[in-house]
């Protein structure tokens, strides 16, 4: 038992979601590629390939099915991604201690929440649109830059503030998508 | 009991046999069940050739319950004890359940799970619908002259944790391997894009007796990845009857009811509700036991009319579900229509509008739902059907979380994530000295707990004394294929650890199923353990025979000494296989079982290396 745990733990564990999908660790990401790795691995891992299986098998199938479908979550994700490359360079993003941000973006952000809660008291879907275009606009003119930071520049600990301002507009897009309701 | 043969190592062991599985769609109004036979799905009929069951099941005093139309036939007089729609009160309490107060029956509120009494005593839901299960099993046995080896039940997609276990346990009770739960607009969009070779954005709109659900799905050289599902389980074809019901009510201003009129209203309803989807109006008729007679027509306008807010109603998910997945109605190549619901004209209408295409109807809409599942158990089963190999994806659809302070829901997997899924989050202690932590488990996405489902509760206890804020408690979510929550604890940081783990079981237990298990088989020893030794050898079996086509496989994977550890585990089950004591063999599974961990574990390692080097060498 102790020794499958350890086995288990360190396929489980030690690689990095790139190194899983046999993809170079980069802010930039090939979709595409990503897409047919997961694929690929969840057509041989997955529970419904082991349904006939053993105890032994379904529960391994489900740890690893597990495991791809989070890293590929991650990987998906533009701010989990960014943190896990920061990660793997030894940076801490540190949401939840460091929330120091530039006054400038403070001051955007509350301009978007005040949108919000108009858009909200007006009950108006068409304000949410354009809200949700104008983030969507913001969040990839951010990603641009992580990929300056990360991919060309290396500068890691540069980027640390663009992941957190990118979590900022997630969490807005979030509000925005629940206010639909 | 013919015994396994374990071919030479490096020589190839005869084809398998079909394993006999069977999908079933354990519906609202109608059951059915359907298997895979010479590549073809089809729908397994009663000895009268008709292949729908009703999902009505009549206790009687001093006999087997009646299922399905003998039992449709006498709703009306004896409406206490005929159980129709139970699908409605799978894994819900009193409170949860719309129009409870005009069903006919004689509610008792268990923790959990509502129940009803009968002259046979009070049934649960879950009792209730292993009586369809069973029928359904018996059919397919009948039909395909054995034991049926597993078979996949659907449920709605929107169906929460608590409706879902409750739907295995009947599973269970029936007798039945569940290899599977499976979404119903899944498999409905598993008939359909394996029957016209589709790829591209589907919806998935499934209005059924009682449930309502909408799916998006990806379809992609043989992959079905949902990419978001929403819907209402307390929505469907029913609510329909019910309008019409009240509008009878309304229009010859009757009185209140008796559950017996009650009943004959509503299945009035439903004729009237069935004739309008081919006709202008419907005459609805009935004489009352007050002998009061109810003579009206009603037309198609005002059907409408009555009907538009559910109608309505149902637009609200879909559009959701598109902003989930975050699509608009053009990317949307096609809309699959699921449910006897989706015959009405009105629903055709308001679809085809919202998503500005003709929704797609060349499939049955009756059986699409079983014939998917049919396939996926054929597939789960391990017959690979030829040429055809497919892989799906599914999702959770409804977030998954745990009460924090001042009765707000920490969300710790959220709705539409890929499952299986696992999450982790830590959290501390209040105050300092905490020996214990309780954690209640919820499920819906409200901020407030009240307004989310609450599926269990347990506690941690044994923490060490420490500063408040000092302990790590670490609380795992584990959502398996079937969409089935697991939860547990543990606090990390004193080095001695503590876990729990909670399956939700709903007022459920172990001990409950086994009692009915017991109730079922007239409390017969010799059944029971006959029953207990049958599974335990096709249990026995088929790990056997997995683990020699895993051995065939991968056998380079393995060190001699594990080799042995396995070759010897696999003699001891073998030898006792033959043999009558069912706890011994049930030893014997567990310990090879235990004697592959470490190989199971390097196969799948292997597997993934594979589908890496597979797709280098191919992109190359």
């Amino acid at each position: 038992m102790s020794k499958t745990n350890a086995a288990a733990a360190r396929a489980l564990t030690s690689s990095s979601h790139f190194e899983l999908f046999g993809l170079a660790p980069a802010f930039s990401l090939d979709r595409d590629s990503l897409e047919r790795a997961y694929r690929d691995i969840q057509s041989r891992v997955h529970p419904d390939r082991f349904a006939a299986s053993g105890d032994a098998e379904r529960r391994a199938s489900l740890q690893w099915t597990t495991r791809v479908n989070e890293a590929y979550r991650a990987l998906r994700n533009p701010v989990q991604r960014a943190k896990h490359l920061l990660e793997l360079h030894g940076v801490d993003v540190a949401f939840e201690t460091n929330t120091q941000m530039p006054t400038d973006f403070l001051l955007q952000q509350l301009d978007l929440r005040e949108e919000l809660d108009r858009a909200k008291a007006k009950k108006d879907a068409r304000l949410l649109d354009a809200l949700r275009e104008r983030l969507r606009a913001d969040k990839e003119s951010i990603e641009g830059k992580l990929e300056a930071l990360i991919d060309r520049g290396h500068d890691y600990a540069g980027a640390v503030d663009e992941v957190r301002k990118l979590m900022f507009l997630e969490k807005v897009e979030s509000e925005i998508d629940q206010a639909y309701e | 009991m013919a015994l396994l043969q374990i071919s030479e190592p490096g020589m190839s062991p005869a084809p398998h046999e079909q394993r006999r599985a069977v999908g079933i769609d354990l519906g609202t109004t109608n059951s059915l069940v359907a298997t895979v036979r010479s590549g073809m799905a089809s729908v397994l009929p009663d000895a009268l050739g008709r292949p729908l069951l009703p999902s009505i099941v009549r206790y009687l005093k001093d006999a087997g319950p009646e299922v399905g139309y003998s039992a449709q036939a006498r709703q009306a007089e004896d409406p206490k004890n005929t159980i129709v729609s139970v699908k409605r009160f799978m894994g819900r309490g009193l409170k949860d359940v719309a129009h409870i107060e005009n069903a006919p029956y004689d509610f008792v509120d268990a923790p959990g799970m509502v129940q009803i009494r009968t002259v046979c005593g009070v049934k649960s839901p879950v009792e209730v619908s292993a009586e369809i299960l069973r029928v359904l099993r018996k059919r397919a046995e009948e039909s395909l002259g054995g034991e049926i080896a597993g078979a996949v039940i659907t449920v709605p997609a929107y169906f929460d944790d608590a409706q879902r276990q409750a739907t295995k346990d009947a599973g269970r009770l029936a007798g039945l391997n569940v290899l599977r739960l499976l979404n119903e607009p899944t498999a409905a969009a598993i008939a359909y894009g394996l029957d016209n070779a589709a790829e591209g954005t589907y919806a998935v709109y499934d209005l059924g007796g009682g449930t309502f659900d909408l799916s998006i799905l990806k379809l992609t050289r043989g992959v079905f990845e949902v990419v978001a599902t929403s819907g209402d389980s307390m929505l469907g074809g029913d609510d329909f009857d019910q309008r019409v019901f009240c509008w009878i009510v309304e229009q010859a201003k009757l009185a209140p009811l008796s559950a017996r009129d009650t009943r004959l209203l509503l299945v009035k309803a439903r004729e009237a509700k069935e004739y309008l989807t081919f006709h202008g109006e419907a005459r609805i008729t009935a004489r009352l036991s007050t002998s009061e007679f109810v003579d009206l027509v009603i037309d198609t306008e005002t059907f409408c009319n009555i009907t538009h807010t559910l109608v309505q109603k149902t637009l609200g998910p879909v559009r959701k579900a598109l902003r989930d997945a975050r699509l608009a109605v053009d990317d949307i190549k096609g809309v699959v229509m699921v449910g006897g619901a989706t015959r009405m004209p009105q629903v055709q209408r308001a679809v085809g509008e919202l998503f500005r295409r003709d929704p797609l109807n060349n499939l049955d809409p009756d059986k699409v739902v079983a014939l998917g599942a049919a396939m996926q158990a054929n597939v789960l089963a391990g017959n690979k059907p030829e040429g055809q190999d497919w892989l799906l994806l599914d999702v959770i659809p409804l977030s998954l979380g745990l009460e924090t302070m001042g009765g707000l829901v920490e969300k710790i997997v959220p709705r539409n994530t890929t499952i299986p899924a696992a999450k982790a989050q830590e959290f501390t202690t209040f105050k300092d000295g905490q020996a214990g932590m309780s954690f209640h488990v919820v499920q819906g996405e409200r901020e407030l707990v009240a307004d989310c489902r609450s599926l269990a509760r347990f506690e941690l206890k044994g923490i060490p004394p420490m500063a408040a804020g000092a302990a790590r408690v670490r609380v795992t979510f584990q959502v398996d294929a079937d969409g089935l929550l697991s939860v547990s604890a543990k606090e990390g940081t004193s080095g001695r650890e503590a876990s729990v783990t909670v399956k939700p079981s709903y007022g459920l237990g172990d001990a409950d199923i086994e009692r009915m298990l017991r109730d079922a088989f007239d409390h017969s020893r010799d059944d029971m353990h006959a029953r207990a030794l049958a599974e335990q050898r096709v249990e026995g079996e088929r790990l056997l025979e997995a683990t020699v086509s895993a051995l065939e496989a991968d056998a380079s994977l393995l060190p001699a000494e594990e080799r042995a550890a396995i070759d010897q585990a696999m003699a001891r089950l073998q030898s006792l296989i033959g043999k009558t004591d069912h706890r011994a063999i049930k030893q014997a599974i567990e310990a090879l079982n235990h004697a592959t961990e470490a190989f199971a574990a390097r196969r799948m390692d292997e597997g993934i290396r594979r589908a890496l080097a597979g797709r280098r060498i191919g992109s190359l």
